[in-house]
């Protein structure tokens, strides 16, 4: 057998199983969304649709509030955890990083422990506080999803910078503040914009975590889900996963070209 | 086994010529050292020779007397030794150097007996169970080398296998490599960039330049009587005379010397060694520099020509610098090269 | 100064509360007699008993579709892995962005597009097979990348050359050089396939039938529908599967990862 024989052997089982399982369904989704009354007019159909457009609307808000509040502390962490020498370093970046595979059902129900009717926050709190089914528990849970992501992306960055730049910048009168700004965040700017396009399309398409907590909250994953077993309308969950598809993929690749890593999306 | 190369040019995908239609024949163990400077498609024609690249269209490769044009590397039978080695690092000292022996399928015995023949002759045995990676970089181009005559390949190649090492190791590693060849007693083909490897490893070394051989011959014959400008400029740096020729002398700027016979269009060319500082010398020049080399010294003259030509001076002391001093240049020492031709700098 | 310097540390701290706390709730609760009434009511291992004789059948789902996926991605992906290191430039590029579209496509859309195509096709359909296709799509791209990165670390090209000159074909080079070099990846890509495929929720819940349930699927069964003792005591027992193989996936990935450099 040749070289380029043994080699074209070697693509061949990734080529039929892409094939079967990921072009030709991708192509069916395409035809599937357009297979309606509405055609290819289904996209404007979305954008005539007032349910769908605030759902979208509500998804976007949401997922940038996380995408927010876990560039905020996952950078802040990180930067710290990346420096500071201390006993227990170790465990804190363990606990940090290892719900990255936790699946998103999971996560929404650690959520349900927090704010649920039987959650801690109920138990030690007089009145009833209960928040876990609310626009608040699906942006914790988001959160929950997304710090992981961004601190590891975050901290890989913080290992490769250069050291020397910051202590240039102390030699030359800099206190601690400013070389944050006029160092370490522009160093560390690509990853953030990477991180950020993580933490923004993960929370985009998270399902598990909806499916759990937004039974009252329109988000798109779960409009999807509704359309396509209660309503069956398999057009429109088509037409749907496609917009959200595009998206999170576009959100990602930019992420990848911005650092090159891509954490774990799904969820 | 003789090497024989009959028009064999390389083309890259893109255009470029590599190499341009050559003929090379090697002699039954026989060393021959191809050398010139990076691109000058050394490394292409010895990797088309291995196999590892295909030639033109046209051009036909044998060992002894089978043509192995089309053959692939893998049944080619050669051994090679890269430039970085290319040790495999998951194997164990011993499996590297008998890994070409467990692909010709030999019996376990008889491949255990071959490599502890080979260690021995490559002074290897006391390193042989540790991993690749534990090794220093001499150590490790005495594995490169006994894992390519293992196999007892029908022709060694080398492609710049001393130049991954440090400078101090290099000059030691190199005589020690040109011993261990003669002790193989195989066909070889070296590449280098330099020429002190060439020169003191090989039978005969291939001077190329842009895809083609410039000249081929004995380390002496090249160093003595190079056949062009680029070969004298490249193997003993050679230096111009700069002046205007009035039949057998050169009327320099600051005198005249005398030159060898030689046919119009050639210029005259002279290497450091062959001018001399003497009281007595016909030109004058002035001393720009003086570097202090241990054995000589290196002394930079000014007011020859535009360009400053450099002399080797042995002594206790040098001349001072920005001083006059009078050169000799012996017409034995003077090379009458042909004209227009490419420069090696 | 001193009161900055402790901003960080706080903000940490808080953010890894956030994520122990609730785990660690989710632990007690799976092991508290009563988690109504607190943990006065006592310990006990009753609700792990009644976990495993409601789910055991889709914790023993999910480790087989795990280990077939493993399988699977080993032998779709490091072939692959393989011709993508070998053929470095902007064909191997596309090649490997098209096959990671499963990374960046949320799992929603992958598996309505695959219950379109082949959701006709009952036998297919209703088998724990169509389930398990969904996993290797899913987790195939990091087996690809996690070998592919540790193949492009070496001079893979070189190696291979050396050993065609001392007479090695194809194949020989793939098992002698390639695969052996390829072995910090394979492993890392291996825990991590299997960690995902076991944890695998947003694909499964889709193409998963009522007699096909794998862990998250009971899972989200279990938080849907049992009372919470029991949700936890399976909670528990998944994050006692997942968590060793977590520290296992991060730890070979970062190993990979230094040996690459």
């Amino acid at each position: 057998m040749s070289n380029q024989q043994f080699l074209t052997l070697c693509l061949l089982p990734l080529a039929v199983f892409s094939l079967a399982f990921l072009a030709l369904p991708l192509v069916q989704l395409l035809l599937g969304a357009a297979g309606s009354e509405a055609g290819w007019g289904i996209y404007l159909q979305i954008l005539a649709t007032p349910r769908y457009l605030s759902t979208l609307g509500q998804t976007v808000v949401i997922s940038l509030l996380v995408t927010i509040a876990a560039l905020l502390i996952s950078t802040t962490a990180g930067l710290y955890l990346s420096r500071a020498q201390f006993r227990g370093r170790g465990l804190l970046i363990s606990i940090l990083t290892l719900p990255l595979a936790f699946p998103g059902v999971v996560i929404g129900f650690l959520i349900i422990l927090l704010g649920g009717r039987q959650g801690l926050i109920n138990q030690l709190t007089p009145g009833h506080v209960v928040f876990a089914y609310s626009s608040l528990g699906l942006f914790l849970g988001y959160l929950y999803f997304s710090i992981p992501r961004v601190l590891l992306t975050i901290m890989a960055a913080a290992e490769k910078l250069d050291p020397a730049l910051e202590e240039a910048a102390r030699t030359l009168g800099a206190g601690p503040l400013r070389v944050l700004r006029d160092v370490i965040l522009p160093g560390l700017a690509p990853s953030l914009i990477a991180a950020g396009a993580i933490a923004f399309a993960t929370a985009m398409g998270a399902f598990g975590t909806a499916f759990t907590l937004a039974t009252n909250i329109d988000v798109l994953p779960m409009v999807i889900y509704t359309e396509f077993t209660l309503a069956a309308n398999i057009a429109m969950a088509s037409a749907l996963s496609i917009v959200l598809g595009l998206v999170t993929w576009v959100l990602l690749l930019l992420a990848r070209s911005y650092s090159g890593t891509t954490v774990a999306a799904g969820g | 086994m003789t090497l024989t190369l009959t028009n064999i040019g390389k083309t890259f995908a893109d255009g470029t010529r590599a190499v341009r239609p050559t003929d090379l024949s090697v002699a039954e163990g026989e060393i021959v050292s191809l050398l010139g400077p990076s691109g000058c498609g050394k490394t292409t024609l010895l990797r088309m020779i291995a196999g590892l690249e295909n030639p033109d269209a046209g051009g036909q490769i044998r060992f002894g007397d089978s043509d192995v044009t089309s053959q692939p590397v893998e049944r080619r039978q050669v051994g090679m030794v890269f430039q970085s080695y290319a040790l495999f690092p998951n194997m164990s000292l011993r499996a590297n150097v008998g890994y070409g022996l467990k692909m010709q399928k030999l019996p376990r015995a008889e491949l255990d007996a071959r490599v502890e023949e080979v260690l021995a002759l490559c002074r290897l045995e006391p390193y042989a169970e540790r991993a690749v990676t534990a090794l220093s970089g001499g150590q490790r181009q005495r594995v490169a080398l006994a894992r390519a005559i293992a196999p007892r390949p029908r022709v060694l190649l080398l492609d710049e296998p001393l130049s991954a090492l440090d400078a101090s190791l290099r000059d030691a590693l190199r005589d020690e490599l040109a011993e261990l060849l003669r002790r193989f007693n195989i066909t070889a083909i070296f590449v280098t960039h330099d020429q002190t490897e060439a020169l003191a490893i090989a039978d005969r070394v291939a001077v190329m330049q842009a895809g083609r051989i410039e000249q081929i011959g004995a380390p002496e014959l090249l160093y003595r009587q190079p056949a062009s400008r680029f070969v004298a400029e490249f193997v003993g740096d050679a230096m111009a005379l700069e002046g205007r020729r009035e039949g057998t002398s050169l009327q320099m700027r600051n005198g005249a010397v005398a030159l060898p016979d030689a046919g119009a269009g050639h210029l005259p060319y002279v290497r450091a060694e062959n001018i001399q500082i003497s009281h007595t010398g016909p030109v004058s020049a002035r001393v720009e520099a003086v570097t202090f080399l241990g054995t000589h010294y290196r002394v930079a003259l000014s007011g020859l020509g535009d360009n400053m030509l450099y002399c080797t001076h042995q002594g206790d002391s040098a001349p001072r610098v920005g001083s006059e001093v009078r050169l000799a240049i012996p017409t034995a020492g003077i090379m009458m090269l042909p004209r227009s031709q490419e420069s090696a700098r | 100064m001193r009161f900055t310097r402790l901003i960080p540390l706080f903000v940490t701290l808080l953010a890894a509360a956030f994520l122990i706390v609730p785990a660690i709730l989710s632990i007690l609760a799976g092991i508290t007699a009563n988690y109504f009434r607190g943990l006065s009511s006592g310990l006990t291992l009753r609700w792990i008993f009644e976990v495993w004789e409601l789910y055991s059948g889709s914790i023993f789902l999910s480790l087989w579709i795990a280990l077939c996926c493993l399988v699977a991605t080993l032998l779709i992906g490091v072939p692959a892995a393989y011709w993508l290191a070998r053929h470095p430039g902007r064909m191997a590029r596309w090649l490997e962005e098209f096959v990671s579209l499963p990374l960046s496509i949320p799992g929603l859309a992958l598996a309505l597009a695959l219950i379109q195509l082949y959701g006709s096709h009952l036998g297919f359909r209703t088998s724990w097979v169509f389930i398990l296709t969904g996993h290797v799509l899913y987790t195939l791209p990091f087996m690809v990348r996690s070998v592919q990165a540790v193949l492009a670390g070496m001079d893979l090209a070189t190696l291979e050359e050396s050993a065609a000159s001392l007479g090695a074909g194809p194949w020989q080079r793939f098992r002698d050089i390639a695969l052996p070099g390829a072995m910090p990846g394979i492993l890392a890509g291996a825990l991590t396939v299997v960690t995902l495929s076991i944890g695998e929720f947003n694909l499964t819940w889709m193409l998963h039938t009522p007699y096909l349930k794998t862990l998250p699927v009971g899972l989200a069964d279990a938080y849907a529908s049992m009372r919470l003792e029991i949700a936890s005591a399976y909670t528990l027992i998944f994050f006692v599967m997942i968590v060793p193989l977590l520290m296992a996936m991060q730890w070979a990935s970062d190993r990979a990862r230094r040996l690459t450099r």
